[in-house]
């Protein structure tokens, strides 16, 4: 336990500096940014549509969702993965890791919790920004009434549901990138993946839910899943429990392949 | 005899092709043992292997009389290394790699400025490690192998790079840390006279084979010297020479004996010269690694 804890700490400080880190940060303050600028900026426009503050919220929080859902997050996902475990490839450092008096073990988990945190924290603040700008916004512009209604359970849902829809592309794209050095090959097989995930869950092909590039979009289909608002949403749908699977499946293979990994 | 590192009959393959091969390798504890092998030898294989990066069966490899293979973690925290080139963050500076692997190693980060120091990095602690030239990174190697305090050091070629001061510099820090300090080194290299100013023992690889393995003064047996001697009648100067009791041989147009004292060969010079043969020029020569291998080749 001690080992991963330290193999933790070493993960956050040699990646403090890099993009994959503040890409986690940067996205949801500038994509909440631009939507509430927008928000702001478009004002009249939009509360000429003389919204409910519950529709307002939707109208607004869904905007976040669907991008981040739709594209951002999955691109993310692949480019962090590859990003954790490339400053090892890049910098040949696996060797160094792997004398160290540390559990192979610990080495591997710290780096996979580690990318896991990348994606929690990206997310909470898409959440907290969210919601936080949009407070700002009807501090700005009092005609949006965002204080009439409070989405804090259906946000906190949907965002968990997301993050965990993330988890099966996380740790497929963790094994191809611990397993290729180079950008090409797991950046590559991602973002086609990535493509072909989109399609098959916007076709309602019935066998999306075993892609995991399929799980983000998926996950943030609104409608049949949805029970009041009240009682907010299911989250551990069928692609859900499959990304989770995935999660289990990759994880271990993935330590299999590194415990195997000769240092040539 | 306690033994720092010991191997028994260690083979390794890469697919087809044998790299190390029966190796058994002896490291006394206290000792500098110079692994000494051309490049692709076998050496920087087998620090792998006794690093637990390639893997060795059960009962091949012993650190401290225990075996790799159970008591990697144990082993390990005896061990400090530098393999091939130093694996730094180039994105982070001297200072913060130390730091890093003080994280790892759970040890106090007023040791990495202690180890700065000491490779003479000091003023370069803040730059980013990717912007070292070849010497700094190596000394930054260095260091992080140095800052657990291992018991036991393996250095893969640790002078790459350097210029003559900073060669002369880790010579002088690696027969310190084995004299004061008691630390075990293997020190790999490729370069004879470089193990020859360090190491108390040597190990001599090629083709993946151990062809000699003993202490610098048994080495030093083996890699005589000699002294070329240019003449005008290279075949009188010979017969002359042998005659004296020298046990000259030719090589080229050149007699070859071996070095004993300048007394010795001044003696060698007065009796050609005396014969009236023309000494152009008097040579001592070491052998080369090349020589050496040969040597010890044919006496396997």
């Amino acid at each position: 336990m001690r080992s991963l804890f330290i193999s933790l700490r070493s993960e956050f400080y040699k990646s403090r500096k890099g993009l994959a880190f503040w890409a986690a940060i940067l996205l949801p303050v500038l994509i909440c940014g631009l939507i509430a600028f927008g928000y702001f900026n478009s004002s009249e426009r939009i509360l000429r549509n003389n919204m409910p503050p519950m529709g307002l919220w939707g109208q607004y929080s869904s905007q976040a969702l669907a991008v981040m859902g739709m594209l951002i997050l999955p691109f993310y996902v692949i480019f962090m993965a590859f990003s954790v475990n490339n400053i090892e490839h890049k910098n040949d450092t696996w060797k160094t890791l792997f004398s160290l008096p540390l559990q192979k073990l610990s080495v591997y988990s710290a780096k996979f919790f580690y990318s896991v945190l990348l994606v929690l924290i990206c997310l909470a603040l898409f959440m907290g920004l969210t919601y936080l700008f949009a407070h700002l916004l009807h501090l700005l512009i009092p005609a949006y009434r965002f204080d009439l209604y409070d989405p804090s359970l259906l946000l906190f849902q949907y965002y968990l549901k997301l993050f965990l829809s993330a988890m099966g592309i996380l740790s497929f794209q963790f094994v191809l990138s611990l397993m290729w050095g180079d950008f090409l090959k797991p950046m590559g097989l991602g973002f086609v993946g990535t493509i072909a995930g989109i399609i098959c869950a916007n076709v309602q092909w019935k066998w999306a839910y075993l892609i995991p590039f399929s799980h983000p979009t998926l996950a943030m289909r609104m409608g049949k899943l949805r029970k009041s608002p009240a009682d907010g949403i299911d989250i551990m749908t069928q692609e859900i429990w499959t990304s989770l699977a995935y999660m289990v499946v990759f994880f271990i293979l993935g330590y299999f392949i590194l415990a195997k990994k000769n240092i040539k | 005899m306690t033994l720092a590192i010991e191997t028994r009959g260690l083979n390794y393959h890469f697919g087809q092709q044998q790299v190390v091969n029966e190796l058994s390798l002896q490291v006394p504890k206290g000792s500098i043992y110079g692994f000494l092998g051309p490049n692709g030898a076998g050496k920087t294989t087998t620090i792998k292997i006794l690093l637990n990066l390639l893997q060795a069966p059960r009962e091949k490899v012993f650190i401290f009389g225990k075996d790799l293979a159970e008591h990697r973690i144990e082993s390990l925290r005896r061990l400090g290394s530098l393999v091939e080139q130093p694996a730094i963050y180039g994105h982070m500076s001297g200072m913060e790699n130390l730091h890093n692997r003080c994280l790892l190693l759970g040890i106090s980060k007023a040791r990495a400025a202690e180890m700065l120091a000491l490779v003479g990095l000091t003023d370069a602690a803040r730059k980013k490690a990717g912007k070292y030239s070849l010497g700094m990174k190596q000394r930054l190697g260095i260091a992080l192998a140095l800052l657990s305090d291992p018991e036991l050091l393996l250095l893969d070629e640790p002078t790459n790079g350097l210029d003559p001061n900073g060669i002369i510099e880790i010579r002088n820090l690696l027969i310190r840390l084995a004299t004061e300090r008691g630390k075990t080194i293997l020190v790999s290299s490729h370069l004879l006279a470089e193990i020859e100013r360090t190491a108390t023992h040597v190990g001599i690889i090629n083709k993946g084979k151990l062809l000699f393995q003993g202490t610098i003064a048994d080495l030093q047996q083996l890699s005589q010297p000699v002294v070329a001697i240019d003449t005008d009648d290279p075949v009188r100067a010979q017969t002359l020479l042998h005659a004296a009791g020298y046990p000259a041989e030719t090589e080229g147009a050149q007699i070859r004996i071996p070095f004993q004292t300048p007394a010795d060969h001044a003696q060698a010079n007065k009796l050609l010269v005396e014969a009236g043969i023309a000494v152009h020029a008097l040579q001592p020569l070491r052998k080369d690694l090349e020589h050496l291998f040969l040597d010890i080749t044919k006496n396997n």
